[in-house]
C-alpha cells in the first residue's frame, strides 16, 4: 500500500517526478521492518575510506553485488576491523534508497568477519603452493640488464599504463626500442592473454626485460595477475621480468614470481632502464677521465725524458772529451812548471860552472904576461924544445893577440 | 663506428680508459687508444642527443610467425 502523502493517481496513469519517486522508493524501503535489521555476508571490494572517516565499498556475492556505507560513527561504535578488499564479511544494517545518486545503499552498523574471503583465500593457496615449489626464491631472480637495448612490454594498448609507461622510458633512456605485447588485462581471458603474449615475447626473443602490468583498479580488474597461468608464464620466461601491477599497496602472485617487483608500471618502467642523465654525467667524467689519463701519461714520458737526457750526459763522450781535456791542460801546466824550475836549475849550476870556468881559464894567466904556443902544422902546445925543430912555424899567443914566428936553426 | 649500438661504444670507450691506465704501453698506441677514445665519446653523445623511443607492436600471424610492426597511439 502507497503511503498516504502520495497524491492519488488512482484514476489516471500515475506521472511522478524523480523526486517524488526517490522519496517514495526510500521511505518503502525504511518502513520495511526486514530491511531495517539484516544481517548480508559476501565480499568486500572497492573498499575506499576517506579522510572524513566514512567508509564505502561494495559488498560482493556472485555475480550480485550490494554498495555499502559504513559511516564513520557506526565504525566508532563496533569493534569492525579494518575492511580490506578480498575480506568476506557479514554486515548487519538497513537498506535505503540514496536519493541523489540513485542508488540503492547499504548502510552499515556492524561488521562481522567471515575468516579469508574466497578470493583471498585463492590468493593465499596458490601463494603458499608456488612459494613451496620456489618460484619466489630469491636465487630464481635473475639481474635486469644495467642498460637493455629492447624492452618488451605485456599490457593493454588501450591502457593509460602503456602511455605512462612510455613517457618514462622516452625521458629516461630514449635509446631503447619497445615492443609491445598486446594483452587484455581483465576479464576471464586476461590470465591467457597476459601468459600468451609473454610466450610470444620469449619466442621472438628480441627483448632484454619485459614488463608485465596494468594500472591501478579493483582487486578483482588486478586479479588476472593472481592467476597460476600467468605466475607460470613469468617463472619460464627466458627474459628477465618486471612487474608493476596497480598501485603501490597491491600486491600479486605476479610481483612474487617476476624478477623485479615495481609498485606501479611507471615504476616498473624507471626500473627497466637506466637514466640517459647518468649516462651523460657518466660520458662527460670518461671524457674527462681520458684526457686526464693522456695527459699524465705525456707528462710521465716528459720527466723520463728529462732523466734520460740528464743520464746522456753523464754518459755522454763529450763528457769523457772534456775531463780528458782537463787532464791534458793540467799535466801541460805541471810539464811545464817543471820545465821551467829544471831549466832555472840548469842554468844555476851553468852559471857556476862559467864562474868556475873562468877563474880557471889560461886566458887569466896569459894576461898576467905568459904566453901559449902552438905548432901551426898540427896545432899542438909546445912545452918542451925537444917538441921543435929549425925551421917550425909555431903561434904564440899573447894577451891581445897572436904573433906567428919560425925557429931558427 | 656509424654501426655501433650506444652500448658497445660505451663499453669500447671504456675499454680504451682501461688500455691507457696501462703505463707500459707504447706511446703511438696510447695515442691512438686516446683518439679512439675521444671519438666513442663524442660518437655516444651525439647518439643521446638525437635518440628517440622505437615503440613497435608484436603481432602473430595466423600461421604463427612474429612480425614487429611500428605502433601508432
Amino acid at each position: 500500500m502507497p503511503p498516504s502523502f502520495l497524491p492519488d493517481y488512482s484514476d489516471s496513469a500515475p506521472v511522478l517526478s524523480v523526486s517524488a519517486l526517490a522519496l517514495y522508493l526510500k521511505t518503502w524501503l525504511e518502513s520495511n521492518d526486514i530491511l531495517q535489521n539484516i544481517w548480508v555476508q559476501g565480499e568486500v571490494s572497492n573498499c575506499k575510506t576517506y579522510p572524513s572517516g566514512h567508509c564505502y565499498f561494495t559488498l560482493k556475492e556472485g555475480e550480485a553485488q550490494l554498495l555499502c556505507v559504513f559511516f564513520k560513527h557506526s565504525r566508532q561504535r563496533s569493534s569492525a576491523p579494518e575492511l580490506r578488499d578480498g575480506m568476506a564479511i557479514a554486515v548487519n544494517g538497513r537498506v535505503s534508497f540514496y536519493e541523489r545518486d540513485g542508488k540503492l545503499q547499504f548502510y552499515v552498523d556492524c561488521v562481522r568477519p567471515l575468516g579469508a574471503g574466497v578470493l583471498f583465500q585463492r590468493f593465499e593457496q596458490l601463494k603458499a603452493r608456488l612459494e613451496a615449489e620456489g618460484l619466489f626464491d630469491a636465487q630464481r631472480k635473475r639481474p635486469l640488464p644495467s642498460s637493455p637495448s629492447t624492452i618488451g612490454i605485456v599490457t593493454s594498448p588501450q591502457a593509460a599504463a602503456l602511455r605512462d609507461m612510455l613517457r618514462v622510458l622516452r625521458t629516461r633512456y630514449p635509446l631503447a626500442r619497445v615492443i609491445l605485447a598486446p594483452a587484455l588485462v581483465q576479464g576471464a581471458e586476461a590470465p591467457a592473454s597476459i601468459a600468451s603474449a609473454l610466450d610470444l615475447l620469449n619466442e621472438h626473443g628480441e627483448a632484454d626485460v619485459v614488463i608485465v602490468g596494468r594500472g591501478g583498479g579493483s582487486i578483482e580488474e588486478l586479479w588476472a595477475f593472481n592467476e597460476e597461468v600467468v605466475a607460470r608464464a613469468i617463472a619460464r620466461s627466458r627474459i628477465p621480468v618486471i612487474s608493476g601491477v596497480g598501485h603501490e599497496t597491491d600486491f600479486t602472485i605476479a610481483d612474487f614470481v617476476a624478477d623485479y617487483r615495481a609498485s606501479t608500471p611507471t615504476a616498473a618502467a624507471s626500473a627497466a632502464v637506466p637514466d640517459i642523465e647518468v649516462w651523460r654525467e657518466d660520458l662527460l667524467e670518461k671524457r674527462q677521465l681520458l684526457a686526464n689519463l693522456m695527459s699524465e701519461r705525456l707528462a710521465d714520458l716528459r720527466e723520463q725524458l728529462v732523466y734520460k737526457e740528464r743520464e746522456l750526459q753523464r754518459v755522454s763522450p763529450r763528457g769523457l772529451i772534456d775531463r780528458r781535456r782537463q787532464q791534458l791542460d793540467d799535466a801541460t801546466e805541471r810539464l811545464q812548471t817543471l820545465m821551467q824550475h829544471s831549466i832555472s836549475l840548469r842554468g844555476e849550476r851553468l852559471h857556476g860552472l862559467v864562474r868556475q870556468l873562468h877563474s880557471l881559464s889560461p886566458l887569466l894567466t896569459i894576461a898576467r904576461g905568459y904566453a901559449i904556443v902552438r905548432r901551426d902544422a898540427d896545432q899542438a902546445l909546445v912545452s918542451s924544445v925537444q917538441q921543435v925543430r929549425a925551421g917550425d912555424r909555431l903561434t904564440i899567443q899573447v894577451q891581445d893577440g897572436q904573433i906567428p914566428v919560425e925557429v931558427r936553426p | 663506428m656509424e654501426t655501433l649500438s650506444f652500448e658497445e661504444a660505451f663499453a669500447q670507450l671504456e675499454a680504451a680508459i682501461e688500455a691507457l691506465q696501462d703505463g707500459q704501453m707504447p706511446l703511438e698506441r696510447a695515442l691512438h687508444y686516446y683518439e679512439e677514445g675521444v671519438k666513442l665519446a663524442q660518437y655516444c653523445n651525439e647518439l643521446l642527443q638525437k635518440a628517440e623511443l622505437t615503440v613497435q607492436q608484436l603481432v602473430a600471424e595466423d600461421d604463427g610467425t612474429l612480425l614487429v610492426q611500428p605502433l601508432d597511439l
